[in-house]
């Protein structure tokens, strides 16, 4: 089991420095000077100079990246063009809101997924699997920041049940405005996590170990704990991987809503031709979906053996 | 019983495939909708009742049924009937030219990669892998943001963004070949890199590829939308239909029908892409 850990972190470390290669070009292939994203449209000439040196903008690009490496890895993301404010305090108060809508997105989807799809595999063909086959197909196929809209409409404003957007002030009205935006983010993993486990469960309903408990006579809830023990490797790889889209995908539903986690940063990072914030934010994102996959990797293989091999 | 050759010629795969595809009444559907939007959109200039760039402050945020403005007008006046016509070119546009960029490019990568072996296989796959690093929307935002607004960096993005996992398929599909045993027998008798590939490898890396790009249509439309949504594909006051959902948000308070009619769209292109690909894709099973 170490043994995989370890591999599977070495494998990591090379896409981890891609990432960052990659997250670097994108400063560079910007059109125009890069030294005007960070300078600002209208800084003197010799502010201009003094941040070009600075920056080191004016050295050959291989000595720019392993600075923008040393620079990143001493944890300076660098300093707001349009706040001046390091760019780490605002990332981590973002990331923490858009965290808490993704977790309660991911809960929906898991929950209403798994139970979609458990029930349809377990009777292919009835019409709860033709309820689950469609709710998957709407699923993958809704634009969500259009769903969003949808929502805000009927709850919002006809009824008037809801808030619309923000995030409002303390706990309980914390839940209030979150539930919106995250039952409109939940629609994709729903979808996807049914389709799966709907799948998963009935191929594993189908091999013949599953016979031999009938004949044993195991009721319906025992023989499902041992389809679910077989369906778990493949439901936390999907999962890890949804819950990863999730908090990459949040800015469309953040700007809809009006949620101030990273999504919304970024969209506003982008307009304001912010560049050390659109670098920080993409690290962050990037980092942590390759964190998440390499823990999904390894639970994957903690919770079955045969994974360990790979 | 042992099954004994059939004295009668069996039909080939083709009209199998179309003979299957026929009896599909869903897929059937899909692709008739699909084609009737394209049509529309390529014809939209005889079919739009209305100029879709012509402004009137005076009749704003009309509601659906209002005569000349069949299905509305947004927030400058303008008959959402005609823009959505001719929305559908941009975002048709803009929702299957990367795919196919991203097929010619990625399946291409994956056979040389396939293929090759070795060290031009580890840097193709590894250079993929750090692409896979990104969620998809964050890439394709972040590359869009990155270059610039504009449908054509729009349409780079998303090509960059749909490559890897193209590129994959057809590596496995390429390496799976290169190790069968008719294609040993194909070097030893002298044929080269070139035809080996084509006559052998592309066949086989044609169907998974094309199966899945046609599952990708769908995520290449919201996608696109997505971006425009933002602000970060096609311009004002260019008509998209990602770009009218997002002009038209403030109207959801005034005239919500009207706010969502673009949406809808998508959403039915989508679906009807998606359903269309699945049933293409059980009308290509290969008979057991």
């Amino acid at each position: 089991m170490l043994n995989y850990v370890f591999r599977r972190v070495v494998y990591a470390a090379p896409i981890a420095i891609g990432v960052t290669l990659l997250v670097f070009a994108l400063l560079h292939i910007a059109p125009g000077d890069p030294i005007n994203a960070v300078a600002g449209p209208d800084a003197p000439a010799d502010v201009v100079e003094a941040l070009r040196r600075a920056y080191g903008f004016d050295k050959p690009l291989p000595v720019q990246y392993l600075l923008f490496l040393r620079r990143i890895l001493s944890g300076d993301l660098g300093v707001s063009v349009a706040t001046g404010r390091p760019v780490s305090g605002e990332l981590a108060a973002a990331f923490v809101n858009t965290l808490v809508l993704a977790l309660g997105a991911a809960l929906m989807g898991f929950v209403a997924g798994v139970a979609l799809g458990a029930a349809a595999g377990w009777r292919k063909g009835s019409i709860t699997d033709r309820l689950a086959t469609l709710v998957s197909l709407i699923g993958v196929s809704i634009p969500h920041y259009w769903f969003g809209m949808v929502l805000v409409i009927l709850l919002a404003v006809e009824a008037r049940w809801l808030p619309a957007m923000g995030m409002g002030t303390g706990l309980g009205d914390l839940a209030v405005h979150a539930f919106l935006p995250a039952l409109t983010m939940a629609v994709i993993p729903t979808g996807i996590v049914a389709r799966t486990v709907r799948a998963a469960v009935g191929e594993t309903l189908e091999r013949e170990f599953v016979q031999a408990l009938r004949a044993k006579g195991l009721r319906r809830g025992a023989i499902m704990r041992h389809v679910a023990r077989n369906v778990s490797p493949t439901l936390i790889a999907v999962l890890g991987l949804q819950f990863g889209y999730l908090l990459g995908g949040s800015i469309l539903i953040e700007t809809v809503f009006a949620w101030p986690g990273a999504g919304f940063l970024l969209n506003e990072a982008i307009f304001k031709r912010d560049l050390p914030v659109l670098q920080g934010i993409l690290l962050m994102l990037a980092m942590f979906f390759v964190l998440l996959n390499l823990a999904v990797d390894v639970i994957q293989a903690w919770l079955d053996p045969r994974m360990r091999r790979a | 019983m042992p099954r004994t050759r059939s004295a009668v010629r069996s039909p080939g795969h083709a009209s199998q495939f179309a003979r299957r595809l026929l009896a599909d009444r869903v897929t059937l559907a899909c692709l008739a909708i699909l084609l009737i939007i394209a049509l529309a959109a390529i014809f939209a200039g005889h079919l739009a009742p209305a100029d879709p760039l012509k402004t009137s402050m005076a009749k704003r945020l009309k509601p659906i049924g209002t005569p000349g403005f069949w299905l509305g007008s947004d927030e400058l006046g303008r008959d959402v009937l005609s823009r959505l016509i001719y929305g559908g070119r941009m975002s048709l546009l803009m929702g299957t030219w990367p795919v196919v960029n991203a097929l010619i490019v990625g399946g291409t990568l994956g056979v040389v990669a396939g293929y090759a072996g070795g060290w031009i296989n580890m840097a193709i796959m590894r250079t993929v892998d750090v692409f896979y690093a990104f969620p998809s929307v964050l890439l394709a935002v972040a590359i869009s943001g990155a270059l610039g607004s504009g449908m054509k960096n729009a349409i780079v993005a998303l090509t960059v963004v749909f490559i890897p996992p193209l590129v994959r398929i057809a590596e496995t599909a390429a390496t799976q070949v290169r190790g069968l045993d008719y294609v040993e027998a194909a070097r030893a008798s002298g044929a080269g890199a070139a035809t080996i590939i084509r006559v052998h490898v592309l066949p086989n890396v044609l169907g998974p590829i094309v199966v899945y790009a046609s599952g990708l249509f769908s995520v290449s439309i919201i996608l696109a939308s997505g971006l425009s949504f933002l602000g970060l594909g096609v311009e004002p006051p260019q008509a998209e239909w990602g770009l009218m959902l997002n002009t038209l948000r403030q109207a959801i308070y005034v005239q919500p029908w009207v706010a969502i009619l673009p949406g809808a769209m998508i959403f039915a292109t989508s679906i009807c892409f998606n359903l269309a690909s699945d049933g293409l894709r059980a009308a290509m099973e290969l008979r057991t």
